[in-house]
């Protein structure tokens, strides 16, 4: 008998509908179209896109705080829809970027309250608070009102929240969203020993950071206006774009030269300007190396000089890039091709 | 088969009591913190008395100063119990509010395995002691300074104790469908809890007979349980009194009880059915964790 995985979709749909004025139809915003992921146990699997796209509601539907609109979703082996209370005894979710609690309440009574909804015994949920506290570096304000603690100090105490009850699956939304790069860097090294722990854990973790999809995901689902377009380990993905040449290359102001001219050069399948203080810096994504001598000659011919150069390898931004053609700050902004 | 049927009922009940007590521990941490102590006081005695020393203006200039009445006896004690529509009712709608919109908790407690209906109710409790010292408070105000006729010997404190602890429940139960109505909406529903206590106090005999109302909108008295519980605990305390208003005189204590038993559980069982309902609508329309900033 095969394992059941931890969380499943089939053809999964959200439609939001957005009521316009009193005399417009509302109208409908699909935030997810027919994903379909399928998530071992013990495995980290991350979500990676853009804001908007699709992330937190796939979230929402697997933690039973939203229905589907169609298709199926199981987590655990539960149906969302006909089984919410069998998920909810084995989930927990912590959303970064958010200074959700009870202000009046101390750390210790926040995470303590929660402890009592998974009926974890007193002394043995005091017990894993101080712990995890000490992990998360909040130790000495286990007595502080939450209130007192600073956004990125509650969101440490949210992340202890959510570790706390040792769920069967985890759902990160964003965790490192808002904390500092130290911060950061601690949240995502105590993930990782988390999982270590234990072979009965499962975390899916949405980020729009690249470096912390990498460094933390077995699999990787890149989604994008609600559709999954890949899906895979980072390697796998990378490995797409093996053919690939990536520049990168720092040259003198365009001086009034239209970044366009570069994007058009054949072979060019993907270009990014970034104007900066006495230079500006071209990332070319090229169908391979030869395509390179074009573009430098387009530099020459515009009298643009070539100050530094740099190949590098692919990531999952350009991973991204191949398959939306645009990069994902380009998204956010709402740029067309 | 029906050993699980048992154990998935006793699991539901854990679940349940858990969620109650859990609830009921961080209301009462919300209401007795959120200022300091002599504050807290203040509050809780300047509130309840103003409410009711602007009925007694009212009522004083409207009487010429009737305090002897038995008028005055049914008007005040209806107005100090109402207190407790207020917090107890409006206490259980306004966690939806409190934890969606201000906390930002709602969602987190939606995950975790709770009896939601449970929980609401937990959050209630605490309101009803606030409201407890608030009609203690209104009472003593009013046999202390307005003559208020109330013999505390004569006092039928089986049947007060009995008719209140009945309409705690009943009042819970009408908190548990105006949750249930809050987690339909997430704009504007920062004034509902108080817009039907208002309208409540009109239509419940609080503060006038029913028959004051025009005919028809009497109906709407006589199938408030509230009507019935405060005519119980009205008779309770000053017997005297309430048999003198025509509205239920002919309506014995043991009907009254009757009528107010099935009524609370006409009235839970449509609280269960609005507030699942309500729960339903907020999944398909992604309320649950809606915050308006509003």
């Amino acid at each position: 008998m095969s394992e059941i995985p931890a969380i499943q979709t089939e053809a999964l749909t959200r439609v939001y509908k957005i009521r316009g004025g009193k005399k417009s139809d509302p109208k409908e915003l699909v935030a997810l179209k027919d994903v379909n992921i399928q998530v071992s146990r013990s495995e980290l699997f991350g979500l990676l896109g853009p804001n908007g796209a699709g992330k937190t509601t796939l979230i929402k539907v697997l933690t039973t705080l939203l229905a589907p609109t169609a298709g199926r979703a199981c987590v655990a082996g539960f149906d969302v829809t006909k089984e919410p209370h069998e998920i909810r005894a084995r989930i927990n979710m912590v959303s970064g970027g958010e200074s959700s609690g009870y202000g009046l309440l101390t750390v210790r009574e926040n995470l303590w309250m929660f402890s009592q909804f998974y009926g974890i015994p007193s002394k043995e949920a005091n017990r894993r608070i101080k712990e995890l506290l000490e992990v998360v570096g909040l130790g000495d304000r286990i007595n502080t009102k939450s209130s007192d603690l600073s956004s990125g100090l509650r969101q440490k105490m949210n992340i202890v929240r959510g570790f706390m009850t040792s769920p069967e699956v985890l759902f990160l939304d964003e965790p490192t969203l808002g904390l500092d790069v130290g911060a950061a860097r601690d949240v995502r090294r105590f993930i990782r020993e988390w999982m270590g722990e234990s072979r009965d854990r499962t975390i899916l973790l949405t980020t729009h950071y690249m470096v912390e999809a990498e460094q933390l995901c077995d699999r990787v689902a890149i989604i994008n206006e609600g559709r999954v377009l890949a899906c895979d380990t980072p390697a796998a993905l990378k490995h797409q774009l093996q053919e690939a040449a990536i520049f990168q290359l720092q040259v003198s102001p365009l001086d009034g030269v239209p970044p366009e001219t570069f994007e058009h050069i054949r072979g060019v399948r993907h270009f990014t300007y970034s104007p900066q203080d006495g230079f500006a810096t071209l990332e070319f994504i090229l169908e391979e190396e030869d395509v390179l001598a074009a573009v430098v000659n387009q530099l020459t011919a515009h009298d643009i000089h070539l100050q530094n150069l740099e190949k590098r390898e692919p990531s999952l931004e350009d991973v991204f890039v191949h398959l939306v053609g645009m990069s994902m700050e380009e998204v956010e902004r709402g740029e067309s091709n | 088969m029906q050993f699980s049927w048992w154990k998935e009922r006793e699991r539901s009940l854990r679940t349940s009591i858990r969620s109650f007590l859990t609830a009921a521990w961080l209301g009462w941490q919300i209401e007795s913190n959120w200022t300091d102590p002599f504050l807290f006081a203040v509050y809780s005695i300047i509130k309840p008395v103003a409410g009711a020393a602007i009925l007694v203006v009212m009522y004083g200039i409207i009487t010429q100063g009737a305090f002897d009445s038995p008028l005055f006896a049914y008007i005040y004690l209806g107005n100090a119990f109402y207190i407790y529509v207020g917090s107890v009712m409006t206490g259980v709608s306004w966690a939806v509010i409190d934890d969606r919109e201000h906390y930002k908790t709602l969602k987190y407690i939606y995950v975790a395995p709770i009896h939601a209906p449970s929980y609401m109710v937990g959050r209630g409790v605490a309101r009803f002691l606030t409201g407890t010292i608030a009609v203690l408070v209104t009472i003593t105000a009013g046999v202390l300074f307005l003559n208020l006729q109330l013999d505390l010997a004569a006092v039928n404190w089986p049947m007060f104790l009995t008719a209140l602890a009945l309409g705690v429940v009943m009042l819970a139960n009408l908190g548990l469908l105006l949750a249930g109505v809050t987690l339909m909406i997430a704009h504007h529903v920062w004034f509902i809890g108080d817009a039907v206590a208002g309208a409540l106090y009109l239509f419940s005999g609080a503060i006038f007979p029913l028959e004051v109302l025009p005919n028809w909108l009497r109906p709407i008295g006589f199938a408030m349980p509230l009507t019935y519980w405060l005519e119980l605990l009205r008779r309770s305390m000053v017997g005297h009194v309430a048999a003198s208003f025509p509205t239920l005189s002919k309506v014995t204590d043991g009907q009254l009880f009757a009528i107010l038993i099935g009524l609370t559980i006409i009235f839970g069982l449509m609280a269960i059915l609005v507030f699942r309902w309500g729960e339903h609508q907020a999944r398909e329309r992604g309320l649950l964790d809606m915050v308006t900033n509003y």
